[in-house]
């Protein structure tokens, strides 16, 4: 058996000696270079608007922060609608940009929706999240924000997650009979509704 | 035989006409949807009275890919959603990427980006103008304007090699250095454009057939395209002087002498004006930045492997079609948590039904085009 250094018998060899302390006194000892922290810079949102937000809702806003320098709200899933109309009529949030949902597995209340409103005439963009349980109901935005409506069925479709008074909610960008909602976690990343391809594509796999 | 008794005629008529509501389907498959965009129109005679639009046929699940891939893996992804404007949807990203790890992107690759999505602002543009034009009728702008398209997509050939999904930027600043002939090239580009803008505009502004099929075709005002949530040319076609380059600049637009074209009415014609003046903003922008082009480093304190701390952000730009947002949560893994790509294809494309109701089938076509869509935007 070759005499390999990382035989286990054989313990390696020790690193070469350093040069002995007296040597290298004088040099400056080297220290590591301080880590950057591991969290978003977090500092708590200071206002008018986050003052008459945290008088009106109190603790069913559960967080008013500047996140990395982002204006976020934390709510309670109950109070989203609440919070969103006031934000608009009171506010001027009249743009409401986007409405997405992150699915965390593993925290008792499952998704999390993300709403991101814009006042033109504040030139202000805030984003107001809340979590929800798997069933549990959602508010649909669709009688403040027409654009509410495609969005939030693109939240349906990819999540499961139904909105409550949304006059149309269907999928749409998956097909009408697709079985399972391809962006939770535990949905594989080729995972197909075979079923569906099958029928409709006439083929064994799309993969 | 029993007797059949008749309604009066004037009734008879109105009801027999009332109850011929025919529903025709148009696409997936139709030149002039983009792509594969299927709109279900229900029609009374040549009026519309409602559209159902089915998407999804591109759906590649851009978003769930992300999530597999580490954050450098992932950014050539982006290009083939809006594949016409790719360099805008590498930047979105990449600023975006570096919003969570808090990266400074040196001077000279801001500005080297900025030169980058102007350019692309003017191929989109370009394109639009083209199967536009050549949806309402006019055959000759589709060749013109990809000849001048084509000028465009040499300069990004000559900087990255690649044409179309050009993957242009890293996080953190650029991958390559420009070429020798770089800026002159630029400069000959917006000579180029200034010129062939005002054959464009020969071509079709004064041209009646053009005016009588945009005209008031369409129609989409400032209450709508907020409620709608519809944004770049559109909205400033409907009068709101809107701009994300000017709102909240990034890249350093801030330093940029530019204007933002407006109109009153928001119907196609005015749109069209808008994307018109917008290209020529573009080489505006494009000539001061080519001037001022600072020297330096272009790769900013990014280390190799990429892992911003748990968080999240929400960063957009104004792509040629509108607000392009993205927002990244990060767990501290090399792989981000979840990428979600605000679309401005799929946000305004949501105002299709609003702005066909009372209209002709033939505007129909009009009206898709002046949205500016593409479907691998729509779809992810």
């Amino acid at each position: 058996m070759p005499d390999t250094p990382n035989s286990d018998d054989k313990p390696r060899p020790a690193p070469s000696a350093r040069p002995p302390a007296a040597a290298g006194a004088d040099r400056p000892v080297r220290r590591p270079v301080p880590k950057k922290p591991a969290e978003m810079p977090c500092e708590p949102w200071e206002g008018a608007l986050p003052a008459a937000l945290q008088e009106r809702f109190s603790d069913r806003l559960s967080r008013v922060v500047l996140l990395g320098g982002q204006k976020l709200l934390v709510a309670e899933i109950a109070a989203a609608f609440e919070i969103l109309s006031c934000l608009k009529q009171e506010h001027g949030f009249d743009y409401l940009v986007d409405v997405t949902a992150v699915h965390w597995p593993d925290k008792p209340e499952q998704f999390e929706i993300v709403w991101t409103l814009y006042s033109f005439s504040a030139n202000e963009r805030v984003r107001l999240k809340a979590g929800l349980a798997e069933g549990q109901p959602v508010p649909s935005a669709t009688a403040l924000y027409s654009s509410a409506n495609w969005l939030e069925r693109e939240v349906y479709d990819m999540f499961g997650i139904e909105f409550q008074d949304h006059p149309d909610l269907r999928r749409i960008l998956m097909p009408d009979e697709w079985e399972g909602f391809p962006l939770r976690k535990e949905y594989g990343i080729v995972q197909q509704d075979s079923d569906w391809v099958r029928e409709n594509l006439k083929i064994e796999s799309a993969q | 035989m029993a007797e059949t008794t008749l309604a009066p005629p004037e009734v008879q008529a109105e009801t027999l006409l009332d109850s011929n509501e025919l529903v025709l389907n148009m696409g997936p498959q139709h030149p002039s949807t983009h792509g594969v965009l299927r709109v279900i129109l229900k029609l009374d005679g040549e009026t519309v009275l409602g559209t159902d639009c089915v998407i999804g046929y591109l759906h590649r699940g851009v978003e769930k890919i992300a999530e597999n891939r580490t954050f450098q893996q992932f950014a050539p992804y982006v290009d083939r959603m809006d594949y016409v404007a790719a360099v805008s949807n590498g930047l979105g990203y990449c600023m975006a990427v570096e919003k969570l790890l808090d990266a400074e992107v040196p001077p000279r690759a801001q500005a080297v980006r900025v030169i980058l999505t102007e350019l692309n602002r003017i191929a989109s543009h370009l394109l639009w103008l083209g199967t536009h034009a050549l949806d309402i009728g006019a055959i000759t702008p589709v060749f013109l304007c990809f000849r001048e398209r084509e000028e465009v997509l040499k300069i990004f050939e000559n900087y990255c090699g690649a044409r179309l999904t050009t993957h242009a930027f890293r996080i953190g600043g650029l991958q390559y250095e420009t070429y020798d002939t770089f800026e002159k090239q630029c400069l000959d580009l917006c000579d180029l454009m200034e010129q062939k803008l005002k054959e464009y505009h020969d071509l079709l502004t004064g041209n009646r057939i053009w005016v009588r099929r945009t005209k008031g075709v369409g129609i989409l005002n400032a209450a709508d395209c907020k409620d709608y949530g519809v944004t770049g040319p559109l909205i400033r076609a409907a009068g709101i002087e809107w701009d994300l380059r000017k709102a909240q600049p990034y890249c350093g637009y801030e330093n940029y002498d530019f204007d933002i074209p407006t109109a009153e009415t928001g119907d196609t014609f005015d749109r069209y004006m808008v994307r018109m003046e917008e290209m020529v903003q573009s080489c505006r922008i494009i000539r001061q930045a080519v001037d001022a082009l600072p020297e330096g480093p272009i790769k900013g304190k990014v280390g190799k492997v990429i892992k911003p701390p748990p968080g999240e952000a929400y960063v957009s730009i104004e792509a040629p079609k509108g607000e392009l947002g993205y927002y990244i949560v990060s767990d501290g893994s090399l792989n981000p948590y979840r990428v979600r790509v605000r679309p401005p294809s799929f946000v305004n494309l949501g105002a299709l039904d609003k702005m066909c109701r009372g209209s002709l089938v033939a505007d129909v076509v009009a009206i898709i085009g002046t949205i500016d869509i593409v479907l691998g935007e729509v779809d992810r």
